[in-house]
């Protein structure tokens, strides 16, 4: 598809000297001085929008070349039309005067030019001017024909609402309310544009027009819709298609533009919307009818009542009921059916939009979304139109007392589970959450409970949603749902591989012998293992943290280490951690802080087996371990049983060395009176002890066959809390003393079995030199090895030992002469 | 609204790094939005030509990073396909959505959704409050003309040197980014007029 050919015409368009492209402004401008359109002229202007487009920095034409372009954009011709207004687009703006003389004839101004002015428009003003004359061309229909710029009107006001909703005044937002009542409620029903394709029909009974049809194919029974069809059409129902297009976006701005001086009150406006519930689907223009009971007719004219902002909201209701009813229709071609599901978003969509403007509506909403709701809740194709049902739900299930229990269940239960591998569903669902988060918690906080489920989106897709859930996390974080998360969060890669699995399963036959090693799908199939894949497919919280065979899962699943998706996911983890680590903090207490620490301690070696997984999770876990014990420094004392137990393990020094640096530290820093009162000299005795067996261990021989030596940093760090925990026990000063007289004494006579670096040994040496000098004046070492902790807080001025020299220095400088 | 429209490799391109996508046909909608913005007040219309052009590229590029990342975790390579086959190539296209913050790099929050054709992306960006069912169909359509009306199934150019007709297509099937409600009667008449142009 994309070819050398087209690399190299790039190249060239880009490297053109600049004599040649003044040779071919040159030719260009003789050539538009030629009546006649000829292919050249074509051919030039399409080569000079590609020169002009490949380049980042922009050029300026030669003036006259200029000029002709922009006379060119009122051609007839619609090729020159488009050829000019690309190449215009390329260049610098010209100057405002070149711009106004195409701008003053608006009604023969034509979507190409209208696109220029816009995108060059160099301020709020010049937009507010090109609008201001666009909507007075709406409404100024010339005897003499459709104004071509009526087309593009709408789209034009809209896209200029989008940037700049106050480009727009009151008067404007009026005139084009009414317009669009009209357009949208009182299009023609018949089929306009007479038959193009001749011959079909024949006869005087040719002459009478067609009513239009639904997609189905029936005759039209009601006002024309989006949805309605015919072989040509009138130009108000192109304006109906071109309204009701931009109709949810101009209800949305609408009332950012004026500052809502509304001359009805709540009262009088429930009143109206009340009877006008009673004349539905009345027609205005038929008020006088005998047959019709005068309080009919009476509504319908109340309504005419309405200021246009509140009559295009009752008719943007009326034709938002009248789709979803059209949406019940079986369409002839697939395309309309896809519409016909774009359709019942947009329509929901408005109704939200009009109910939460008008809540006095409502009650007159509710029944038929409650239908829809009724309708597709059971055919997960419609899984998209559900969620704009789920937002009505939210937002005005409260006003209407309805139970929306189902729908959540159906939203957060089904869909996720179900759904998981469509991207689209993903975005639209997490983006839901997003922004509705403040509703879900105030409305359906149960939602929450639907936890494991949303992950299943970050577990197939990270990439995509990953953003998402950087969002989204900190609020999913509770007390009671921080330990099954932490586990989940590690396990992700795990459910990674089961939904890869799952979606296997599923499509190929039982039968077939997994081929190219799917032992896991065979896994998978196995009944005697399925209890720990449905654990990780679970939809809800409430059924455990964690499994206890996770080791088992682990090994089933070691083929998937190098699946794309699973190793993507394995990437995220870390971040997310990261975020809750460090939104969990603030909400736990030091009984679930010290709950983690042990979870960490343990996952730490329970984690599936993918290339540098666990070293970053370990890493993570060494950080906020840090942060947490600096925290809350009781927590040391309180687990110290468990972490005892951790860095007596010498097996750990190799497998997960990071994480024991880090208990080690926390061990020798926190485990003091300072931090806790119940800190006993025992204690600092027996943790001294652990940590001096284990140092004595891994100093003393080679490390077991296929483990590398320990690392330097443990062995300093080993060294570093022994010697703290003497300075708080002067007892164990000698034994230290001795350990540090041997370290020496064995580094001095040759290589170590235990260190392969001689840079390193003599690191680690000095520094016990370092310790060992430290503790021979003990106050000294307590001191500095346990400092209190008025020391380590900085207190700046209020210190009288630091003040009187800052203050004298600022003195000096004040009163020394410049 | 839509923000913009691009054609743009998703395949490596030897005259750029790894990452880097050349885009072939941009048209972004609207008022430029630097104008409107306090932040970018100050620009000439030389640097504001030039943000407009930064932005679509940064679209591009992780348009293209997510395109990868798609393929490579479904582990399906796209197969060479002949003119003649695009209804074919449209349906097994790789499809999906990137959301992209506020202020990268458009002001406001957006959703970028991409059609992955063999080695051509083509990407729609759209505000946060669109139909993204309605995009995802406009966008489906949009694709399937480019690639009947200019051939690009083949070895040619055409998409570089014909680019008026995308505009054409672009004026009617998206008015100024206006996504529009057609059922297949309204689109036919609209792609006649369409067809019509390009005969020319």
């Amino acid at each position: 598809m994309y070819s050398h050919g087209s690399e190299s015409l790039i190249k060239q368009a880009r490297e053109i000297q600049e004599s040649e492209l003044q040779k071919f402004y040159s030719r260009l401008v003789k050539l538009l001085q030629i009546k006649e359109l000829g292919h050249e002229t074509l051919d030039s202007l399409q080569k000079l929008h590609l020169i002009l487009s490949t380049n980042k920095y922009a050029r300026t034409l030669p003036p006259d070349l200029q000029k002709r372009l922009l006379l060119l954009l009122s051609s007839p011709s619609e090729q020159l039309q488009v050829l000019s207004y690309a190449v215009l687009r390329e260049t610098l703006p010209s100057s405002g005067e070149e711009l106004n003389t195409i701008q003053e004839n608006v009604s023969q101004l034509n979507t190409h030019a209208a696109a220029l002015l816009i995108s060059q428009a160099g301020s709020r003003a010049d937009l507010s001017d090109l609008c201001a004359q666009l909507i007075r061309g709406l409404e100024v229909r010339p005897s003499e024909g459709p104004s071509r710029s009526l087309m593009f009107t709408l789209p034009v006001l809209r896209s200029v609402l989008s940037l700049s909703p106050d480009c727009l005044t009151e008067e404007h937002v009026t005139a084009v309310s009414k317009k669009l009542v009209d357009w949208l409620r009182y299009a023609s029903i018949v089929q306009g544009g007479g038959a193009s394709s001749g011959g079909f029909f024949t006869g005087p009974r040719s002459r009478q027009p067609l009513p239009t049809a639904e997609l189905d194919g029936s005759v039209s029974g009601d006002f024309f819709t989006v949805l309605c069809m015919g072989q040509g059409f009138t130009e108000d129902q192109w304006m109906n298609v071109y309204s009701f297009s931009m109709l949810r976006h101009w209800l949305l701005s609408c009332h950012s533009v004026s500052s809502g001086n509304c001359t009805m009150d709540a009262a009088s406006r429930l009143q109206l919307s009340l009877s006008l519930s009673h004349s539905f689907s009345n027609d205005d223009r038929s008020e006088v009818d005998g047959s019709v009971v005068s309080m009919v007719s009476a509504t319908s004219s109340s309504s005419r009542l309405l200021p246009p902002k509140e009559r295009l909201r009752e008719k943007a209701f009326q034709y938002s009921q009248r789709l979803i009813e059209q949406c019940d229709r079986k369409a002839q071609k697939k395309a309309d059916t896809e519409l016909q599901k774009a359709c019942m978003v947009e329509a929901v969509c408005i109704l939200d939009c009009v109910c939460t403007e008008d809540p006095s509506m409502v009650f007159r909403a509710f029944p038929s979304v409650k239908a829809l709701f009724g309708r597709l809740s059971s055919d997960l194709s419609f899984a998209r139109v559900l969620l704009p049902i789920a937002q009505f739900y939210l937002h005005h299930g409260e006003m209407a007392a309805v139970d929306c229990e189902s729908v959540w269940k159906l939203v957060f239960g089904r869909f996720p589970a179900e759904l998981f591998n469509d991207p689209f569903l993903a975005h639209e669902l997490l983006r839901f959450l997003r922004q509705e988060l403040d509703s879900l918690k105030l409305r359906a906080p149960e939602f929450i409970r639907f936890l494991p489920n949303l992950l299943k989106f970050l577990a197939w897709d990270s990439a995509a949603v990953v953003d998402d859930f950087v969002d989204l996390l900190p609020s999913l974080v509770t007390e009671g749902t921080a330990v099954e998360m932490l586990h989940t969060l590690l396990d992700l890669p795990c459910l990674s591989a089961t939904l890869v699995l799952q979606l296997r399963s599923m499509s190929s036959p039982i039968s077939e012998p997994s081929s190219r090693g799917l032992l896991s799908l065979d896994a998978f199939r196995n009944p005697s293992f399925r209890g720990l894949f449905l654990f990780l497919l679970r939809v809800e919280t409430g059924s455990g943290h964690t499994i206890d065979r996770l080791s088992t899962l682990h090994d089933l699943l070691a083929e998937a280490a190098d699946w794309p998706r699973v190793v993507r996911c394995a990437q995220t983890v870390p971040v997310l951690l990261h975020i809750y680590f460090n939104t969990v903090v603030t909400v736990a207490d030091e009984k679930l802080l010290a709950h983690l620490v042990l979870v960490m301690l343990e996952r730490s070696s329970l984690l599936l087996a993918i290339p540098k997984y666990s070293a970053e999770i370990h890493r993570v876990f060494s950080c906020h371990l840090l942060r947490l014990c600096k925290l809350r420094p009781s927590l040391v004392v309180d687990q110290s049983h468990e972490l005892l137990e951790f860095a007596g393990t010498t097996a750990n020094v190799y497998s997960r060395k990071e994480v024991y640096t880090h208990v080690v530290w926390v061990l020798g820093e926190y485990l003091s009176v300072s931090s806790d009162s119940r800190c006993s000299v025992t204690l600092i005795t027996s943790c001294f002890e652990t940590l001096e067996a284990v140092l004595f261990e891994i100093t003393s021989s080679a490390p077991p066959p296929d483990t590398v030596c320990p690392a330097p940093k443990v062995i300093t760090t080993l060294m570093s809390a022994l010697a703290k925990l003497a300075s708080r026990s002067h007892d164990l000063i000698p034994r230290v003393s001795l350990f540090f007289s041997k370290l020496r004494t064995a580094a001095r006579s040759g290589p170590v079995a235990w260190c392969s670096d001689e840079d390193d040994l003599v690191a680690i040496v000095t520094r016990g030199e370092e310790l060992w000098s430290l503790l021979k004046l003990p106050g000294v070492a307590q001191s500095v090895l346990t400092p209190p902790p008025h020391v380590i807080t900085p207190r700046w001025h209020r210190d009288t030992n630091l003040a009187v020299p800052l203050q004298l220095r600022l003195l000096t400088r004040l009163t020394q002469p410049k | 609204m839509v923000r913009c429209f691009l054609i743009h490799t998703v395949c490596p391109v030897t005259a750029l790094s790894s990452g880097e996508s050349r885009v072939l046909y941009s048209r972004l909608f609207g008022p430029d939005e630097a104008v409107l913005s306090e932040q970018h007040r100050g620009l000439s219309p030389e640097e504001r030509r030039l943000l407009q052009k930064e932005k679509i590229s940064v679209v591009a590029r992780q348009v293209r990073s997510a395109v990868s990342l798609c393929r490579e975790a479904s582990g399906r390579q796209p197969v060479d396909a002949l003119p003649g086959d695009e209804a074919l190539v449209l349906q097994d296209a790789d499809c999906g959505v990137v959301r992209l913050r506020a202020g990268d790099p458009f002001s406001q929050e957006v959703s970028v959704l991409w059609l992955a054709v063999q080695s051509l992306g083509f990407t729609l960006v759209c505000e946060p409050h669109e139909n993204l069912l309605l995009a995802e169909g406009t966008l489906r359509n949009l694709t399937r003309h480019c690639l009947e009306s200019l051939h690009m199934l083949g070895q040619g150019s055409e998409v570089l040197l014909k680019s008026s007709r995308i505009d054409v297509l672009l004026s009617r099937l998206l008015p100024h980014g206006q996504l529009l409600f057609l059922n297949h009667r309204f689109a036919q008449s609209l792609e006649k007029e369409v067809a019509a142009y390009t005969s020319k």
